[in-house]
């Protein structure tokens, strides 16, 4: 049966890529209906094999993991490579959010993208994003996740620019790529060190050669913290983290199921997945897993604070996004990786709602993103308007929805990890939460509920199709009972994920002990104070918007300096531009364009032809006709070829 | 003997030579070349090369330079005017040759020694007669090159009779 | 007892020679003379070296030679009859047609 399996893996990623070639080269002749199919074929066969894979994997008496490993792609004395998949837990649970979601999205992209040209090319795209980003999840070393890294990056590039007319979309998917590509310069730095330490870049080989040599944590070897702080820099690249978060507020100018899909359930959760897959070796630092939970934890209440104050409707989520991510790195920092990826999970689910019924809005009104333009939508568009509550019930962290379960555990695992910061750790993710529950409030109040402030005729604001409303209404259906998986032991439930995820994460050591001793006594008060903290957020974002409207308004104008730091997004862009685009854009054109592409390039191209020009002058001269001059130059000629072969003897011996 | 043979035979084709260079009417020149063969006829024999030596009187100054004759003849050639031709020729061309002769002589006069000296006539070490020996070598080994050369002959026939005919 | 060195150089005299009256002369027969001059020279080399090896490669050669400088007369006086022909001029300064 495994043989079976090994030979199924390889079609999870090779069918969507199948997709894109035959949309990719075909798609501008074929009619929308045929694209559309073949697209969506080649995204719900993956997601079969996944169910599949799923049924067998779970059943009883199945391995762990399964590795299918293929002919080697480097073999050079001192570094093989192979491709080779690894299925483990891990690997099912971001293969089900990837094709799962991923077809859900693919489904809703056929309704929003009905009336885009470029039809063909967007599908494309997907699906290459698709093989991408298979390919990254199943990857079983190093470098073949590097190879879906940077797909991804290269597709989300291409979908974030898909309306490639609009300048600000093609700056957007510039800097998306830009940004991306300093986070891989890390990982790339971090692949040689591996190379140099280990002389592998495999997992099972790196991970057991660090479990074996636990004196290298003892004796505090500088070069496992070093690697680890490199991937650290790749996944904040990668998934939106202070300092390189920057791209992901821009990349909503791409079509909403690219924001869903790309930006809030699959790419940006790379870099979590990463750190995750690398938990032994982030283990053996302790000083990275504080760097990554203090990035985690300051993002998150960074991020959060932006997005109190956007008025673009993308642009909340988006902020909003990169909150969550915030939250994730802080599970993973503190050792909860287990909780991170649950809020993964959770959170790929409710983002993803959030961001299609978000689409679902703009397309009823006809493509207006601001929030306050918007209103009263409550009865005009009922199905968006009951699943986007359902998740923004879940991400506020209201319980029984998902985002409460995955939100507590993280904050319970922050309060009780050993880290010495865990106080101020926590405490920072309490605030974000409240700051979570108030800005998703205030956009809930803002689109739906009051009077419509859209400028629209009356009967043109409609509900979307029913391709659109399907995917929204199961991943509603997901977002509440999602968390269900995850119910920890306090509120009598058995809490499955951890169970499931401890194959991969099995660290009996820590975790067990620290919820045995600190009791579920306090597991249940946190819980508590997290739910007031989130009713708090909702009762505040009531008053500003819904009771009296004209509150945030009065307070904006009150506290006008904190308002223009906040709304302004801190000015981070423009200190990068100022500190670090400027005087690069000055030494690329001034040294590089000026000396160098002029200069020396073309000078020498020209000094090429100069010099031909000469030598072809010359030689006119000389063939004049006269036969005697000829035999002049042969004469000369002779005498020159003997002089060589009676002398060069001397020289270079036999000749 | 043979040094003195070499030296008037040699210093007859060396003269020759020199008048073919200096001569203003192509017929001197023709003529000195003539001289020159029969000389070199006779180093031939020295040299123990008799056939050699008889087919360069016959053939080379009995056919060849006859028919260059003629044509000197056929065409009325004159002396020559004086035309400023190349100067590539002169600048380049008079340096060619004298190196050509000074690294010629260089090579030949410092491997003297490997070079050995001739005896005068003298057979190639078979005891045939030179004779016996060309033909032995021209008939079985050298068969083809043999007949290839007068098809080449033939060919030349055909190409100098169809070149000089008249227009018609 | 003449070192066979006396012979190449007459030989290489003899080719030098042949070389500067190609150069010099302006009439276009002359100048084939000189060429005959120079295989002759050449010639004369074979032979002293078929002596010194005691091999008859060396005169099958200069057969060979003959032969071929022979025909190659016979078809380049026939060019030159034709030349003579349209030009009416044997000068070789004249013929430069072939310039750049």
């Amino acid at each position: 049966m495994s043989a079976v399996q090994e030979n199924y893996l390889w079609l999870i990623p090779l069918l969507p890529l199948a997709g894109f070639l035959i949309n990719g080269t075909l798609g501008r002749k074929l009619p929308r209906v045929v694209v559309s199919t073949v697209a969506l074929l080649f995204t719900a066969a993956p997601a079969a094999i996944v169910a599949w894979l799923w049924v067998t994997m779970c059943s009883a008496g199945a391995p762990d993991a399964i590795e299918v490993v293929s002919r080697p792609w480097i073999a050079i004395t001192g570094l093989t490579v192979n491709f080779a998949f690894n299925v483990d837990h891990l690997t099912l649970i971001m293969l089900a959010v990837v094709t799962g979601v991923g077809f859900l999205i693919h489904i809703y992209s056929v309704g929003y993208m009905a009336h885009e040209e470029g039809y063909w090319r967007f599908f494309a795209y997907l699906n290459l994003f698709m093989f991408f980003m298979s390919v990254l999840v199943l990857a079983a070393n190093f470098l073949l996740l590097f190879v879906g890294w940077e797909g991804v990056g290269l597709s989300s590039y291409l979908l974030i620019g898909f309306y490639f007319k609009r300048k600000s979309a093609a700056n957007a998917g510039k800097k998306a790529f830009v940004v991306n590509r300093i986070g891989d310069l890390g990982f790339l730095l971090a692949m040689f060190l591996l190379i140099v330490h280990f002389g592998s870049l495999d997992f099972s080989q790196i991970f057991d050669s660090i479990t074996q040599h636990p004196e290298w944590q003892a004796q505090g070897a500088h070069f496992l913290p070093a690697i680890c702080l490199l991937l650290v820099l790749g996944a904040a690249g990668k998934s939106a983290q202070i300092p390189l978060y920057i791209w992901l507020p821009d990349a909503m100018e791409g079509p909403t199921p690219v924001s869903a899909l790309i930006h809030a359930a699959t790419m940006v959760t790379a870099g979590v997945y990463m750190v995750a897959r690398c938990h032994v070796l982030f283990n053996s630092s302790p000083l990275a897993l504080t760097v990554v939970a203090i990035i985690g934890a300051v993002t998150a209440i960074f991020a959060a604070s932006i997005g109190m104050v956007q008025h673009d409707i993308k642009r909340v989520l988006a902020y909003s996004t990169i909150s969550q991510l915030g939250y994730m790195f802080l599970a993973c920092g503190v050792g909860a990786y287990a909780a991170g990826i649950f809020h993964l999970l959770t959170h790929a689910f409710f983002k993803a709602l959030l961001f299609l019924a978000a689409g679902s809005v703009i397309h009823a009104l006809s493509g207006e993103q601001d929030l306050r333009k918007m209103g009263g939508l409550r009865t005009k568009t009922p199905i968006t308007f009951w699943t986007m509550s359902a998740g923004v019930f879940a991400i506020a962290g209201i319980p029984p929805f998902a985002g409460f379960f995955s939100k507590d555990e993280i904050l319970y695992r922050t309060f009780t990890s050993p880290n010495p910061l865990h106080i101020t750790l926590w405490i920072v993710g309490l605030l974000t939460a409240g700051m979570t529950s108030f800005y998703m409030f205030r956009l809930w109040f803002k689109t739906f509920f009051g009077e419509q402030r859209a400028e629209q005729q009356e009967g043109s604001v409609h509900e979307s199709s029913w391709i659109m409303l399907l995917p929204l209404v199961v991943l509603a259906f997901l977002s509440v009972v999602g968390g269900w998986i995850g119910v920890p032991s306090v509120l009598f439930g058995s809490n499955h994920i951890e169970h499931f995820l401890d194959p991969v994460f099995a660290n009996p050591g820590a975790a067990e002990v620290v919820a045995s001793t600190s009791g579920h006594g306090l597991e249940l008060a946190l819980a508590v104070i997290s739910v007031l903290t989130a009713l708090a957020g909702f009762y505040i974002a009531y008053l500003f918007y819904y009771q009296k409207p004209g509150t945030a308004a009065a307070l904006a104008e009150r506290n006008r300096p904190a308002y223009a730091l906040v709304s302004n997004k801190y000015w981070v862009d423009e200190l990068y531009n100022v500190a670090l685009v400027t005087p690069l854009l000055m030494f690329t054109r001034g040294i590089l364009e000026l000396v160098v592409d002029r200069g020396i390039v073309d000078g020498s191209g020209a000094a090429a032809g100069a010099t031909i020009r000469g030598l072809a002058w010359l030689e006119r001269k000389q063939i004049s006709g006269n036969i005697r001059s000829y035999a002049g130059w042969l004469a000369i000629g002779a005498a020159v070829v003997m002089a060589v072969m009676i002398f060069g003897r001397l020289h270079w011996g036999t000749l | 003997m043979q040094l003195a043979l070499f030296i008037i035979f040699g210093a007859l084709a060396l003269g020759g030579a020199l008048n073919l260079l200096f001569q203003r009417h192509p017929i001197h020149s023709a003529l000195s070349l003539v001289v020159v063969m029969m000389s070199l006829a006779v180093l031939y024999w020295s040299l123990g090369a008799e056939f050699l030596a008889a087919a360069q009187v016959i053939v080379y100054s009995g056919a060849i330079m006859v028919l260059f004759v003629f044509v000197i003849m056929l065409l009325n050639a004159g002396t020559e005017h004086h035309t400023r031709g190349s100067r590539a020729a002169y600048a380049v061309g008079i340096p060619g040759a004298a190196a050509i002769f000074c690294l010629l002589s260089f090579v030949f006069l410092s491997e003297r020694g490997a070079l050995m000296s001739s005896n005068i006539g003298g057979d190639l070490g078979n005891g045939l007669d030179n004779i016996a020996e060309v033909s032995a070598m021209l008939f079985t080994r050298q068969l083809l090159p043999f007949e290839v050369t007068s098809i080449l002959i033939l060919v030349a026939i055909l190409g100098a009779v169809v070149l000089a005919r008249k227009e018609q | 007892m003449v070192p066979t060195a006396y012979y190449l150089i007459l030989a290489a005299m003899l080719f030098s020679i042949g070389i500067a009256a190609f150069l010099i002369k302006r009439n276009v027969i002359t100048i084939f003379i000189s060429i005959e001059l120079m295989l002759n020279a050449v010639n004369l080399t074979f032979v002293a070296f078929a002596h010194m090896w005691h091999q008859v490669a060396g005169q099958i050669f200069v057969f060979f030679v003959m032969v071929v400088a022979a025909a190659e007369a016979a078809v380049g006086l026939a060019i030159i009859i034709s030349i003579y022909r349209t030009r009416q001029t044997l000068n070789v300064d004249a013929l430069d047609r072939m310039k750049s």
